[in-house]
């Protein structure tokens, strides 16, 4: 390893200004001033961190899934009022205030993407990836979808429909993807273990038993 | 407002490219910049459109040369300054120089937990019953306003069909410029493929958008 030790991370922030890029140094004196401001409670920036880093990821979405996939009746409740069926979970809150969950079927794909900014349904998903941010993806999905899906590597039938949800609103979208072939007698935790995050998102599809994970 | 943000489209920004094994942030500064922004949303004083419109309203050389927390924190910075929370000289100096503007709230750690479990729900009573219904032809309103909209550019003036609706739901237009929050019927429409982007079209594609009912007018 080398030697970082001169790099603090934690509160003690004793920095000189030259060891700091722009950027950094910029988000620095906000926060600063914030602070001493008393607009921001230090510990309250470290429990919001703490959540999105640890807490609220995509296997909460791989949950609500499987079980989707292994309970007729959940999977209904998804269709029907998709905020409470994933609340069931206790998943709830910023950027999932009002979701719909929208199932692939064997004659549609569907595909989530925010052109205008980057809305995402954070409770079951956490925070988007760099590439859902991107001008690439918010500028060709709704356009040239399947030129998307082959840089993420899914073979698409040709037959198959596309559908896009542009997220334009507080409505989150979460995609059901298809369960694969081979998973009957699974668990929902073995099945949850075979949904991926971009499967959710529709750039991907799940693992299959085979593949695992 | 026709800003940089409306992406939908647009050509020539290349390939997406994934990350394997991504972690939620790549650097210490971006969680920094995601955590005073919703503290400092969470003091009350503008909506999450006044937010976003902030964020689209840079120059589009900036809001296309930055990164997405370095947009956020742009963006951040024009509403604190808008509402008189800091100043251009506290920026430049990165210390306090004049008394603090007390906020409506300050959020404390023991409420961040609850705080983010409610979020902010944008759907409110209906006032009066819907115009449209499931199924209804519907043409896209062909407006470019200076302000916030939540409309596309490519979706403005097609025709498409209502596929969900979603109940009344603030509307941005108003929320983003301390107007109220204004609240309207919310629809999801449905463009065929043809229709968004010419006889080129992906034959299997449709794309839909979220649209409130001002926006929104009923084809025979």
């Amino acid at each position: 390893m080398h030697d970082h030790h001169h790099h603090s991370h934690g509160h003690d922030h004793d920095h000189h200004g030259s060891e700091l890029s722009p950027l950094e140094a910029r988000v620095r004196a906000l926060e600063s001033i914030l602070v001493e401001k008393g607009y921001v409670e230090p510990a309250a920036l470290d429990a919001i961190i703490d959540t999105y880093e640890t807490k609220i990821g995509p296997r909460n979405g791989a949950r609500v899934v499987a079980r989707a996939w292994r309970d007729p009746a959940y999977a209904q409740r998804l269709r029907e009022d998709a905020t409470a069926a994933i609340g069931e979970f206790g998943f709830s809150g910023r950027q999932g205030e009002h979701m719909v969950a929208v199932f692939n079927d064997r004659d549609t794909h569907h595909m989530v993407v925010c052109t205008l900014c980057s809305c995402y349904p954070w409770p079951v998903l956490g925070l988007p990836p760099v590439w859902y941010k991107s001008a690439p993806y918010r500028s060709r999905v709704v356009i040239d979808p399947r030129s998307v899906l082959a840089e993420f590597g899914v073979p698409l039938p040709a037959e198959k429909n596309i559908r896009v949800w542009d997220s334009t609103a507080e409505i989150r979208y979460l995609v059901i993807p298809e369960r694969p072939a081979g998973t009957e007698g699974m668990s929902e935790a073995q099945l949850a273990e075979l949904v991926t995050r971009d499967s959710m998102i529709g750039t991907g599809l799940p693992r299959s038993p085979e593949e695992g994970t | 407002m026709n800003g940089a943000q409306d992406m939908g489209g647009q050509m020539g920004f290349g390939p997406v490219v994934p990350e394997a094994n991504e972690p939620p942030f790549h650097a210490e500064w971006e969680k920094r910049v995601l955590a005073v922004t919703l503290a400092c949303g969470a003091m009350g004083h503008w909506s999450i459109d006044a937010s976003r419109h902030a964020r689209e309203t840079l120059h589009p050389l900036d809001y296309l040369g930055s990164g997405y927390y370095e947009i956020w924190i742009k963006g951040l910075e024009k509403l604190l300054k808008n509402e008189g929370f800091v100043s251009d000289d506290e920026l430049r100096a990165g210390r306090a120089l004049a008394a603090p503007r007390t906020p409506n709230r300050v959020l404390h750690a023991a409420e961040v937990a609850a705080a983010l479990a409610r979020g902010s729900p944008t759907e409110r009573p209906a006032t009066q019953p819907a115009r449209f219904a499931l199924g209804d032809r519907v043409r896209t309103a062909n407006e470019h306003p200076a302000g916030h909209t939540r409309v596309p550019r490519y979706a403005r003036g097609r025709i498409g069909r209502i596929e969900q609706v979603h109940g009344a739901h603030v509307f941005p237009g108003t929320s983003a410029h301390g107007m109220g929050e204004q609240p309207q019927w919310l629809y999801t429409v449905a463009f065929d493929g043809r229709e968004l982007w010419g006889h080129a079209a992906d034959p299997g594609l449709t794309v839909s958008i979220d649209a409130w009912e001002s926006t929104l007018a009923p084809v025979a």
